[in-house]
């Protein structure tokens, strides 16, 4: 019952920490990434895709990580390049995924419910065990990047003050491109993993944990490890939720369902340290 | 004659609800020589302004594929009195409870309970382990519903069998949440439960993903899911929303529509669970015959099934 509820809780966290820590990347350069349900969804169809159509498991994750930093791109194209509104474009790129995921899944899979099962996932020997390792790998890199190394600074640099990094010769716009496009890549591989769970695609199969991922991401005050260890908190829970319910003992589910909200909001109002944000979030550069 | 439909999310081609719906659709089309258009919503309020649009333009019935728009059509249906409304899973509450339809919206509902009832009944006799399991969508009533009769028909031929049971959330998302679903299963597959029934839309996707993964078996609902997860599927408790669209369009072309609430169990061949050349082999003829048997008895009357539980936890 032990391993059983410990593996619930890696599993469900994995989409949780790696939407997180892509969103950190994003945020971190300075660009509001609300998106990610959007590139959760799209990265988890594109893998079904591209495992059905090129009958192998590393031919899906290619595509839907590849699936992800389009859809990271074609956002940065409209914020940091075209200075939209990052919440409006955000939205809109989530909303035009959902769209496009049901249209094409009609399409090529005849259902607008779900694709059938694809059977090439199975030659990922032990999926589970890959994603969690990812899934705490990353952040552990991601960590490591943004702090010890050159790119990393710029990508903070851009993100608190682009006036002054670009004083300095550094160029925001590409900067935050590059970082906009690794956040969807990141965050892709969580959609993956939704779909590789699953052996197939499920319309509508994010339900809202790009949103869950964000909190997380606030939660872990735009730090990596923090994002993933917020991720794992929200993620025990719903495992804890889900083991209660299964033990028959009418536990109060609610109650439980409630915590990783409550928690969030304790966090942003300002109760267990100060949680700040980039300075030149949501700001277009002049 | 016009006939229009609006769908729930998923739209045509869901295999289940909306394509039986359609399927309905369709044979009164051919049958009964009416005109049937259909609106496919994406999300929220475009489901309203299409009942809006079809009332508007003089369609002779619109009909709400789904509790979801059952609100939605109540006030519709106030606003527009001589257009003829038709609601599947008609289920609008308010503080009072049961919200009754104007004459002009029938409320076509199912005693989803009796044919819950009857795959109950057929899992406890299946289980090995003496623990069967539920899963459902969105913590509501029309759910509960499926969950008081299958555990009622546990109840029946195993009162010492015991039912595992969980809902994957509060809100429509609840219905479309695989990963929730899978994690739910194997919770209660690893809780010694060897058969599980979902009553949860897409979100049964994922209970059937943990019975194929952990080799043990499902009960599909709605539709035959036998095709989701070949093998893995004991059989499926369907519900026959394509005779209720058709006998509606029937009796609104021999004038004899009447609004209120209509009801199709067993008796009226609107709920009934599968048995065919698939998985007739993994149900022995004893069986299916003691389950036949608990058919009759409801159809008699002599059994009554419960649609909810006295004392509901949540």
């Amino acid at each position: 019952m032990i391993g059983s509820f410990v593996g619930a809780v890696l599993r469900i966290s994995v989409p949780y920490s790696l939407a997180a820590v892509g969103g950190v990347w994003s945020e971190r350069s300075g660009v509001i990434q609300i998106a990610l349900e959007g590139i959760l969804l799209g990265a988890a169809f594109c893998a079904t895709l591209g495992a059905h159509a090129t009958g192998s498991a590393l031919g899906g994750v290619a595509c839907g990580v590849g699936c992800g930093a389009l859809l990271a791109l074609l956002y940065a194209l409209c914020v940091v390049v075209g200075r939209g509104d990052q919440i409006v474009c955000g939205i809109a790129i989530n909303l035009l995924v959902d769209g496009a995921t049901r249209f094409f899944l009609k399409l090529k899979f005849g259902s607008s419910s779900n694709s059938p099962r694809v059977v090439s996932w199975e030659q990922l020997p032990h999926p589970a065990f890959f994603f969690i390792a990812v899934a705490v790998f990353l952040p552990i890199v991601s960590a490591f990047i943004l702090s010890w190394t050159r790119f990393g600074l710029r990508v903070r640099a851009v993100g608190e003050r682009p006036d002054a990094a670009a004083s300095l010769g550094v160029r925001p716009t590409r900067v935050r491109l590059v970082a906009v496009v690794l956040s969807g890549a990141v965050a892709g591989l969580g959609g993956v993993w939704l779909a590789v769970d699953q052996h197939q695609f499920v319309a509508g199969m994010s339900n809202g944990r790009g949103y869950i991922a964000l909190a997380a991401m606030i939660l872990g005050k735009w730090r990596p490890l923090s994002a993933a260890l917020a991720a794992l908190t929200f993620g025990a829970a719903e495992a804890i939720e889900v083991t209660l319910q299964a033990s028959g003992g009418g536990a109060p589910v609610w109650l439980v369902q409630m915590f990783p909200y409550v928690l969030t909001l304790i966090v942003l109002a300002g109760f267990g340290g100060r949680s700040i944000a980039p300075a030149a979030l949501g700001k277009s550069e002049q | 004659m016009r006939v229009g439909l609006v769908f729930d999310i998923g739209g045509r081609g869901d295999k289940s609800f909306n394509d039986a719906a359609y399927r309905g659709l369709e044979r009164a089309a051919r049958e009964l020589g009416v005109v049937a258009e259909y609106i496919e919503p994406g999300e929220g309020s475009d489901r309203e302004s299409g009942l809006r649009l079809l009332a508007a333009s003089g369609f002779d019935l619109v009909i709400g594929v789904g509790f979801i728009f059952s609100d939605d059509l109540y006030q519709i249906a106030k606003e527009y009195p001589h257009v003829h409304f038709a609601c599947i899973d008609y289920a609008k509450f308010d503080a009072h409870g049961f919200v009754v339809p104007p004459e002009n919206l029938v409320a076509l509902k199912f005693r989803e309970e009796e044919g819950s009832f009857l795959v109950g009944a057929l899992a406890a006799l299946m289980s090995k382990s003496h623990t069967v399991g539920f899963v459902g969508g969105m913590d509501i009533p029309l759910i509960h519903k499926f969950e008081a009769g299958y555990k009622a028909g546990v109840r029946q031929v195993c009162p010492n069998c015991r039912v595992l049971s969980g809902y994957a959330g509060v809100t429509a998302d609840a219905f479309r949440n695989p990963a929730k679903g899978k994690e739910l299963a194997l919770a209660q597959y690893a809780g010694a439960a060897d058969i599980i029934f979902p009553a949860a839309g897409s979100t049964g996707l994922g209970v059937f993903e943990a019975a194929r993964q952990e080799h043990r078996l499902a009960i599909g609902v709605d539709s035959d899911q036998y095709a989701e997860a070949p093998g893995s599927i004991l059989t499926s408790m369907t519900k026959q929303v394509d005779v209720s669209v058709f006998e509606t369009v029937r009796a609104l072309k021999e004038r004899r529509f009447v609004g209120g609430v209509r009801t199709f169990g067993l008796k009226e061949n609107g709920v009934d669970y599968v048995y065919d050349a698939h998985n007739r082999v993994l149900i022995p003829a004893g069986v299916r015959a003691q389950v036949e048997a608990l058919r009759k008895k409801i159809i008699a009357g002599e059994i009554v099934v419960p649609d909810r539980e006295s004392s509901h936890g949540g």
